[in-house]
């Protein structure tokens, strides 16, 4: 027998079910849970929602999502700013940031060219990359593109593009991770860090 | 003798539901969270999509880049679903190819014409062995550029629209073939093409004498891609409204540059 439920909460958990790693049924326990903490929970994640989606602008710098605009990133003087490093979504470059290895700043191209996907040049946010390389205070582009077909024929392409700029352009090296077992690598990676090997 | 009587009443063998073959990575997508929808070029079954569960995972994705060959099984309930795959590596190949956009280019436009071109679940083995064959030679750009340009003009004669370098269409004689009408697809002696010679292309010398990189080096294969692309195009494409794809005219823009 279905389950007689109002209509706010089957729509709250209809909109649940909707976000990344909750189905139906863990969307219906989260639901719960949050009704049962109405006060402590639902209400504070509802204003702050609300308040997300109210401010929540993307950078027109560097296409990365903060309340203002530019970026607290690219509006901060400390960082270097003749440096910048190019990732395919905000998420990685949160984890860039997670990291804290760069100082300089970014540049989001909000995906990856797919001829098959029917993605090109101008779905992605690569113009807006050309001008910023030729204003003049760059000096280097780190591609930070991820280590798939597309990713690096979108770095080839972008890499043509910047070609007359005059800026250096550099890409993350591909090779063994952290706690990665040689046994346990493809072939590919393998052969990449072998040619990628450096002298002590 | 059971899988006669079942072909006949149109029903599926479990031969059709569950097999194992050799397939080139093509493209993957995106389903939901965690699997893949994966579209492979295999040797029997042409080119054949299924789902890999788990398919987004560190250990699967490094496999699952296209160029890369798997030895694959397909299983599903009926043979008209989409079904799931199972695999192992056979060669990874498309780390490799990375570094080298030429290589790359020329992978995507490969993959990318399959794709467009190809209708699925038929099996084209000598396309998938002239694949394998390219892939393997991408070491030396001269060699795989030329063996690329013959895999075009292999991709329309399995389609049947095979051009005719045998003779020529307006003598007949075997000798002196150097051009190509446009019209036709067959060959065109140097003494018929007369005056028609700026209408016609330019059969390069790779293909005359059939063997790799010639005389005319990478202007040769340029004339060897703006022919293929042009009958593919009008041939295979332009009946249902597409043109080529774009990584083909990157891999011709790249190419056009490499010889400049």
């Amino acid at each position: 027998m279905a389950m007689k439920t109002g209509v706010e909460i089957e729509q709250l958990i209809q909109l649940l079910a909707k976000l990344p790693g909750l189905g139906p049924r863990s969307a219906r326990r989260a639901a719960l849970f949050l009704i049962k903490k109405k006060d402590t929970l639902l209400r504070p994640l509802a204003e702050a929602m609300a308040l997300a989606a109210d401010r929540v602008v993307t950078c027109s710098s560097c296409g990365n999502v903060d309340t203002i605009d530019p970026c607290a990133i690219c509006s901060d003087h400390r960082r270097d700013k003749s440096l910048i490093c190019v990732v395919e979504e905000v998420g990685d470059l949160w984890a860039l940031e997670r990291a804290g290895a760069l100082s300089g700043l970014y540049h989001v191209l909000g995906g990856t060219l797919s001829a098959l996907d029917g993605v090109g040049p101008d779905d992605l946010n690569i113009s807006g990359l050309v001008e910023r390389a030729a204003q003049g205070e760059v000096r280097e582009v780190v591609l930070a593109l991820n280590a798939t077909v597309d990713g690096q024929t979108t770095a080839h392409y972008i890499i043509d593009r910047l070609e007359g700029t005059g800026v250096a352009v550099s890409q993350l090296a591909h090779g063994v991770p952290v706690g990665g077992e040689l046994d346990y690598l493809d072939d590919g990676t393998l052969t990449e860090a072998i040619r990628a090997r450096r002298p002590y | 003798m059971t899988q006669s009587v079942t072909a006949s009443w149109g029903w599926s063998s479990q031969a059709d539901m569950d097999w194992s073959d050799e397939g080139i990575v093509l493209t993957t997508r995106r389903h939901g969270e965690t699997s893949l929808i994966v579209e492979l070029l295999t040797r029997r079954h042409g080119r054949h999509a299924g789902l890999v569960r788990g398919g987004t995972s560190r250990r699967h994705k490094a496999m699952l880049q296209p160029g890369n060959t798997l030895a694959a099984h397909w299983r599903a309930r009926l043979e008209e679903h989409l079904g799931a795959y199972s695999f192992e590596p056979v060669k990874t190949r498309a780390a490799g190819l990375m570094s080298d956009r030429l290589c790359l280019a020329g992978l995507n436009a490969m993959c990318a014409l399959t794709v467009v071109c190809l209708p699925e679940r038929e099996a084209h083995e000598r396309l998938y062995d002239a694949f394998e064959i390219v892939l393997g030679a991408m070491e030396d750009l001269t060699v795989w550029s030329a063996l690329y340009v013959k895999w075009e003009i292999g991709l329309l004669r399995e389609l049947g629209f095979g051009l005719d370098f045998s003779h020529c269409a307006a003598t007949g004689v075997t000798d002196n073939l150097k051009y190509l009408s446009p019209k036709s697809g067959n060959a065109v002696s140097e003494g018929a093409a007369g005056p028609y010679k700026d209408r016609l292309f330019v059969i390069p010398a790779f293909l005359r004498e059939d063997r790799l990189g010639g005389a005319d080096g990478m202007e040769g294969i340029l004339e060897g891609l703006k022919m293929t692309g042009y009958f593919i195009e009008r041939r295979l494409l332009r009946p249902h409204g597409l043109d080529l794809p774009e990584a083909r005219y990157r891999l011709e823009d790249l190419l056009r540059r490499e010889a400049a």
